[in-house]
């Protein structure tokens, strides 16, 4: 079965990125397809990879970018909440003349209609969010 | 329809409100699972909506708050694997923010 995951919440905020990467890793764990994991509202604050927690805390960010990696994710960021939010990659810096990027690995920026699609190509789209 | 309860039924409506629509099956994660604690006001209303719905509480969010050895009867626990099962075996599924 196809899955889309929808995160809204930030990390380090409440629960729902946590409970979004668990929930995610048991799709995969199951032999499901993972069409997208789309981060939207404070939930782009997923992608910076500027963060730096505790050491004895998990890195949520990274946890992210490695399960990415690992099952070739399509992970999407909205634009539009990213550019409030201050994620930016490439496009966006030169696009608004800001000085740095910081979109962690395995992200990319893009527009809702990503979010539409997956719902659209998906059999279940499931939200995370406070 | 699987809903799916995040939220404390001593802090939001989520609960009661999902209990509103009549009939489906209701898993609660994260602060959702304290509704699933033997004593608490939820118990009764868990009683009455038996046949009605199914409830399934996450046993990690459980563990977490202490509360794993305290689960009404009439609730299924269930790990995020049963989490993924559910969302597959319901039609649609309905995130309580």
């Amino acid at each position: 079965m196809k899955f889309s995951i929808l995160v809204n919440e930030g990390p380090y905020t409440h629960q729902a990125s946590d409970t979004a990467y668990q929930f995610t890793k048991a799709v995969l764990a199951k032999g499901h397809e993972v069409f997208r994991v789309f981060f939207y509202h404070d939930g782009v604050n997923n992608a910076t990879r500027l963060t730096t927690p505790p050491q004895d805390d998990r890195n949520i960010v990274n946890r992210w970018s490695k399960l990415a990696e690992e099952h070739n994710l399509d992970m999407v960021v909205c634009v539009a909440a990213a550019q409030r939010r201050g994620i930016v990659d490439e496009g966006e810096m030169k696009r608004n003349g800001k000085d740095a990027t910081n979109l962690a690995a395995g992200f990319r920026i893009s527009g809702l209609g990503q979010l539409v699609e997956a719902g659209i190509q998906s059999d279940r789209l499931v939200v995370f969010g406070d | 329809m699987l809903h799916i309860i995040n939220k404390s039924p001593y802090d939001r409506p989520a609960f009661d409100s999902a209990l509103k629509t009549g009939e489906g099956a209701i898993l609660l994660i994260e602060d959702g699972v304290y509704a699933a604690a033997r004593g608490g006001a939820t118990e009764a209303k868990i009683s009455a909506a038996q046949g009605k719905f199914k409830f399934y509480a996450l046993t990690q969010d459980l563990e977490a708050r202490g509360i794993a050895d305290r689960v009404i009867d009439g609730v299924t626990t269930v790990d995020y694997g049963g989490f993924v099962d559910l969302v597959a075996e319901y039609k649609t599924c309905q995130s309580w923010l």
